[in-house]
């Protein structure tokens, strides 16, 4: 991470964007708080030179995951949280547990491992497309393939899931 | 170059090139309004500024008639009254024109615009765009199209309407569903010039245009830019009859102005990136003798882009939803799947040289 001062403006705006989204009333909120905390993660893996991975987060995750969370939002009208207590008391101290936990294995990492953005530089690693294509499918082909694999599992669920009980029923349009 | 000079150059060059883009809006508007009218045997707007022509027999001849339309809508839009509908959102309502605009702006920033003008292009580089030499410059714009639907969207959420929202809806499942047709066919020229850096994949046409290698592909980009830019016959999100005006009809004044001009900048940036991909970008006669003339092509294939949009307005209807779904998802999506693969295998096999004895036994039939 070159310039301290560029790091410190993107971490305020991840975590703001992030405390954001978990504090928003309203689910559109939410949403577009995550959305701007992916820009934000896309931004730091443009400035930890990985271009690729930071075009792929925006077209993935920002421009069709969220559109569709936003579709869903927005087609069932779920907007505004039910009054009804909707974060419990446990969920409360569990959240601010594992948060402490967290924050420990930092501050440990810190003291007693190299620490977290130490002085040693960064090992340069060639991040076009082509180097990283040629990692992917030579070194860590089989975890690729099989997570192609999960995928097109998850793929033919929805299909099934998703297709009509009636068969060879065709819903009528209502045109004809 | 320092990285201080590149980002100031980037800042210089992005603010003149995109004032050229927005006064290129404004005359596409004109050009819009024009052409549809000469379409449907109409005269279209000639009063707004003309250039008067006396003839002998004492009247004038109006030369230009209309050229300062564009001027006269962007009065009337600044002075319209500024009407924010009652309880809307207005923190996502006032967001949402500029989320349409800035994407549609921001295409802008990889467009390769020429070839290597002296004076205008730094070194290491080959070729003239506000941000020369990005290696993934084709998933940029893949991003940035992708996150342009936001605006629409939330236009049509914030606006408080029943119009507006189905219309914010139709945009993103419509969005969703040609996107990935849109994504398949951009890799093919990606994979024709073994590269995803826009500069090389013009260089790469200097033998062909890769339109005539694969035009399947230029094909089914091009009907997925119409869906991605929600132009006719892809408008469902405006549709006129059932909509009213879609997801804008609570805007007025410069917030709508904002929607128009976010329609037409995408417009412009993607037929130039249309032209980029599959009809040799900047390249033509003599461009390497004189790189500068590469701004004339492109601007020259940027207007055929325009005009070809403007003529599939006025020449289709509009498709039904269910169609529109159907076409995307059963038609679009697997012709470019299929077309994807076949050039894949293709080009292992020619670079095996497979092809080969085939190739020379037509070179030897042709040409002796």
């Amino acid at each position: 991470m070159g310039n301290p001062i560029l790091f410190l403006i993107l971490a305020v705006i991840a975590v703001g964007s992030a405390l954001g989204m978990l504090l928003s009333r309203n689910a559109i909120y939410s949403a577009l708080f995550l959305v701007l905390n992916f820009v934000t993660i896309a931004v730091f893996y443009l400035v930890l030179n990985a271009p690729f991975i930071a075009m792929v987060q925006i077209t993935v995750y920002a421009g069709a995951i969220m559109v569709l969370f936003l579709f869903v939002i927005m087609l069932l009208g779920a907007e505004r949280l039910g009054g009804v207590g909707a974060v419990r008391d446990w969920e409360w101290a569990t959240a601010a547990l594992l948060g402490a936990v967290l924050v420990l294995v930092f501050i440990l990492e810190m003291v007693l491992g190299k620490g977290v953005g130490g002085t040693e530089t960064a090992v340069f690693v060639d991040s076009s497309p082509t180097a990283l294509g040629l990692r992917l499918f030579e070194a860590y082909v089989f975890p690729f393939e099989l997570t192609g694999v999960l995928l097109l599992i998850a793929m033919i669920g929805v299909v099934v899931l998703g297709r009509t009980k009636k068969r060879g029923k065709h819903v009528q349009h209502s045109n004809n | 170059m320092t990285p201080g000079e590149i980002a100031l150059r980037a800042l210089i060059v992005g603010f003149i090139v995109t004032f050229a883009f927005i006064t290129g809006f404004a005359y596409t508007t004109l050009l819009e309004r024009k052409l549809l009218a000469r379409l449907q045997h109409r005269v279209g707007p000639n009063r707004a500024g003309y250039i008067p022509i006396p003839t002998r027999d004492g009247k004038e001849r109006k030369l230009l008639g209309g050229f300062l339309q564009p001027a006269a809508d962007a009065v009337k839009l600044f002075f319209k009254e500024d009407i924010t509908p009652g309880r809307v959102d207005l923190i996502i309502y006032n967001l949402a024109p500029m989320l349409a605009v800035i994407p549609a702006i921001l295409i802008l920033a990889v467009i390769p615009l020429a070839g290597k003008v002296p004076w205008l292009v730094p070194d290491p580089y080959n070729y003239f765009a506000i941000v020369p030499g990005l290696n993934v410059a084709v998933l940029f714009v893949l991003a940035i199209t992708s996150v342009g639907v936001y605006g629409i969207v939330l236009a049509g959420w914030a606006s408080n309407s029943k119009y507006a929202v189905l219309g914010g809806i139709r945009a993103s499942a419509q969005m969703i569903s040609y996107e990935l047709a849109m994504g398949l066919s951009v890799l093919i020229p990606v994979m024709l010039a073994n590269s995803m850096n826009l500069g090389e994949i013009v260089a790469a046409q200097k033998g062909g245009w890769f339109v005539f290698l694969q035009p399947v592909a230029a094909i089914v980009f091009s009907i997925a830019v119409l869906a991605e830019l929600q132009r006719a016959p892809f408008d469902l999100l405006e549709a006129e009859q059932e909509l009213s005006a879609g997801f804008n009809v609570e805007y007025g004044g410069m917030r709508f102005g904002m929607f128009f001009m976010a329609e037409y900048m995408k417009m412009a940036s993607l037929s130039a990136i249309a032209a980029t991909l599959f009809f040799g970008g900047y390249r033509g006669p003599f461009v390497d003798q004189v790189p500068a003339l590469g701004f004339l092509y492109i601007s020259i294939k940027i207007i055929i882009g325009l005009v070809l949009m403007i003529w599939i307005r006025a020449t289709f209807p509009r498709l039904r939803y269910d169609q529109l779904m159907n076409f995307g998802w059963k038609v679009l999506l697997p012709i470019s799947v299929m077309n994807f693969i076949l050039v894949g295998v293709g080009i292992v096999l020619y670079e095996e040289g497979v092809f080969t004895p085939l190739i020379e036994m037509m070179r030897a039939f042709f040409f002796g």
